[in-house]
């Protein structure tokens, strides 16, 4: 019988440890898929970072590091600069890129370097119990928001995409959602793009996924992808924001 | 210890070189030499001052509180660091630019009009050479050819051009000392 | 024999380490140490493959160190107290990795802001750890200009050899200071191959991880039993120091880095009013010198640790002596260099 489906290559036996309905599995998923596409899995180095993705080490088949809270940029940096024929992406949460580790992907963004940043924005804080995060939206419940988020004391959720898409050193951005597979599809065109980038050295790419947090937000997986679709993607867009002719 | 000296100008006046100049020639004639620059703001402007250690033996302490010698560039130098200069020290003082006299009689003084020799050579800034020509034939510490051994590593590029004038302007200052 | 250079320190140690093959610096300009940065700048775009970065923080610096040593490159950081507190948080991943890289710290007077003058205040950060968790890095205090070369040099010898971060533990003076140095021919040494743990791609083996943590406490416990294993072989074999006239001394010295340099001035001095001094300069902070110190106590009873700090590497010496002699401490701080005076002044009271 022909095989039509399997686990990618750049994906280890490790069962995923993310709750029901969590967005991690697909994105991790994709990634691999490009990996794998693009032949580079024994060149890659991956960078996880604190939060919920912190296992990502022991899901991907390619050499690994962990990285302090928001640091992964920093660290890719100096990876690739000591082994620039290298790959090497960071996968990061939304505390971990845009609370603590905002200045680290701001400068890593702007001194373009050639590395590919993996996004996840779900909104929220999932490792730690569900605490606002800057992407959280306006009025949204979370642990340390009870009242809902409030933009007069808390300030308004931050878009990361197009933020760093201001930047001239960014070679790809765009900013994707899984909740559907017609978005899924188009998830991993964005990925490849991103690896692409760097593959041809055009400079700094990142892909923003937005993603759910049934846990944490008190959904069904169901209900949750509803929620993002309904209240996330109005105020995130789809879309690129900045692409290299050559990429796009 | 051969030397234990503080020069002290304000910013511009070309104090660290002196000092490196004359440790780098006290090295090339083998001996061991410490070099400190004051740090800090007032190297944006206002006084600056260097240390300079020589000595046949390992040098310990770097700190120099009680110079042997002073070489004070302008006013504000002098006033600073007169009193803490070692009995039967040696003061050279930039007389072009200091006019109030000595207020101790314990020590001795030289005083050059380094200004206005430099100026007449052509090149103001040449005033730290001619003190530095004044304090190399009077301390004896090193030679001057080796002094313009050191001249030529320092004045690279550019400033290969002013070799002559400093040449000119350390040779002046030997020549206002009596030995 | 190398030709002799008039050198500043902080210069000093970027040529040291470019020649034992540390090619990617990165680090953020904070006086009194920019100098090496700038050296850094000057020299590394020079070298084929290697990297110079201005890091945006101290956090991005050192996380670009242990991303660089991640590859099994060189690398190295440097800056000075107040910097190298926003370091701590990577400086124990790194140690908790397992990473070999070197860290300067050309330290300047503290607390907060401080001051920009030479200090020694930051020795028990520096030698206890400095960030979270059970760790050490190896300390290296160099008292010359010469000796900043050569304990550079030495520090990535001994980073690669126990994979394990060290600290040049330098000041302000130190770095600012002009000295004659030679470069020294060195001698090859055996240093274990990193090829076994080195994230270089997974290409023809298994996939490597680097993962400073486990959430089995068990398991965390024996990630902490190992590294401190290492500690263990350091005490046994890298201790260094200078002992000094330590044969019928009326008190000892112990001091290190410049005001070791003081303390040599000050027995010199002490000499020609017929007192008789020694000295104990530990060259490496971590180990420390316990045995050598413990020795001494056994025929001198008087001991005086002087620092520019208010009594930090007293305490290791305490522990050492353990009782046995007599310890005194003096000590100035906040940027302020004791003088040699002063210090002869303080032991004529212990000697009276």
């Amino acid at each position: 019988m022909k095989k039509v489906f399997g686990r990618p290559k750049s994906l280890t036996k490790d069962p995923f440890t993310y709750c029901p309905g969590c967005h991690h599995g697909i994105a991790h998923r994709l990634v691999a898929e490009v990996l794998d596409e693009f032949g580079i899995r024994e060149k890659t180095i991956g960078i996880s970072p604190v939060g919920c993705a912190v296992f990502t080490y022991a899901f991907f088949d390619c050499d690994m590091i962990c990285a302090a809270h928001g640091r992964a940029p920093s660290v890719a940096t100096g990876m690739k600069r000591s082994k620039p024929d290298s790959i090497v992406f960071t996968y990061q949460g939304d505390g971990d890129l845009a609370a603590i580790g905002m200045g680290e992907i701001v400068h890593t963004a702007n001194r373009g370097e050639s590395i590919t940043v993996i996004f996840i924005n779900n909104a929220i804080y999932g490792m730690t119990g569900g605490q606002m995060a800057p992407t959280t939206l306006v009025g949204q419940v979370t642990q340390t928001s009870p009242y809902g988020r409030d933009p007069k004391t808390m300030g308004y959720p931050i878009k990361v995409a197009e933020m760093l898409s201001t930047l001239k050193g960014v070679a790809y951005i765009s900013r994707v959602a899984l909740s559907k597979p017609a978005y899924v599809l188009k998830a991993k065109k964005a990925i490849r793009k991103a690896f692409q980038s760097q593959i041809e050295g055009k400079g700094f790419s990142l892909v923003e996924i937005l993603s759910t947090c049934p846990t944490n937000w008190g959904l069904s997986p169901i209900e949750a992808s509803k929620w993002l679709e309904e209240n996330m993607i109005p105020y995130y867009p789809l879309g690129e924001f900045k692409t290299p002719e050559e990429v796009s | 210890m051969l030397e234990r000296m503080i020069i002290s100008g304000f910013g511009g006046q070309g104090i660290m070189l002196m000092g490196r100049l004359l440790a780098y020639a006290a090295m090339l004639e083998g001996k061991n030499v410490a070099w400190m620059p004051s740090y800090g703001p007032e190297m944006r402007g206002g006084t600056a001052n260097c240390t300079v250690l020589i000595s046949k033996e390992e040098i310990g302490s770097p700190i120099v509180s009680h110079p042997k010698t002073l070489i004070a560039m302008n006013q504000p130098s002098l006033d600073k660091f007169e009193p803490n200069v070692n009995e039967d020290g040696l003061i050279i003082l930039n007389d072009s630019l200091i006019e109030r006299k000595l207020s101790r009689n314990d020590v001795n003084v030289i005083r050059i009009p380094a200004d206005d020799i430099a100026d007449k050579l052509g090149n103001s800034r040449a005033a730290n050479m001619v003190v530095l020509g004044a304090y190399v034939k009077k301390s004896g510490v090193v030679k001057m050819e080796t002094i313009f051994k050191a001249l030529e590593k320092a004045l690279t590029g550019r400033n290969q051009k002013l070799m002559d004038i400093n040449k000119k302007a350390l040779k002046q200052g030997a020549e206002l000392v009596k030995q | 024999m190398g030709e002799k250079i008039l050198m500043k320190g902080n210069e000093a140690i970027g040529e040291a380490a470019i020649r034992v093959g540390c090619h990617f610096y990165f680090g953020y300009p904070i006086t009194p140490q920019s100098e090496l940065a700038a050296y850094m700048s000057k020299k590394l775009p020079k070298i084929k493959n290697a990297a110079f970065i201005q890091a945006e923080s101290e956090i991005i610096a050192i996380n670009m160190v242990y991303g660089a040593a991640s590859t099994g490159a060189r690398t190295m950081t440097s800056s000075s107290s107040t910097g190298i507190s926003l370091k701590q948080e990577g400086i124990s991943f790194i140690a908790c990795a397992e990473l070999p890289c070197v860290i300067v710290n050309m330290q300047r007077g503290g607390p907060g802001l401080g001051s920009i003058q030479p200090g020694q205040a930051d020795y028990f950060q520096a030698t206890k750890g400095g960030g979270h968790g059970d760790y050490h890095l190896i300390v290296l205090a160099p008292s010359s200009v010469q000796e900043l070369v050569d304990l550079t040099m030495d520090a990535f010898d001994l980073a690669d050899k126990y994979t394990n971060p060290a600290m040049i533990l330098g000041d302000g003076l130190i770095g600012q200071m002009m000295e004659s140095v030679e470069f020294k021919e060195r001698k090859k040494i055996d240093l274990p191959d990193k090829k076994g743990w080195i994230l270089t791609g997974c290409k023809g083996r298994k996939k490597y991880c680097i993962v400073p943590f486990n959430m089995d406490p068990y398991e965390m416990e024996k990630v902490n039993f190992k590294i401190q294993e290492k500690y263990n072989k350091l005490k046994e074999r890298e201790v260094r120091y200078e002992a000094v006239n330590l044969d019928n001394a009326d008190l000892i010295i112990v001091a290190y880095g410049t005001v070791a340099r003081i303390a040599k001035t000050v027995i010199q001095n002490a000499k020609s009013e017929g007192i008789n001094i020694g000295l104990i300069r530990p060259i490496t902070l971590f180990p420390f010198p316990e045995s050598i110190i413990a020795e001494a106590s056994k025929k001198v009873n008087k001991f005086l640790v002087v620092e520019m700090s208010l009594g930090q590497m007293v305490e290791d010496v305490k522990l050492a002596v353990n009782g046995k002699a007599e310890i005194n401490f003096y000590g100035r701080v906040g940027g302020v260099v004791p003088t040699q005076s002063e210090i002869l002044n303080e032991i004529k009271k212990y000697l009276k």
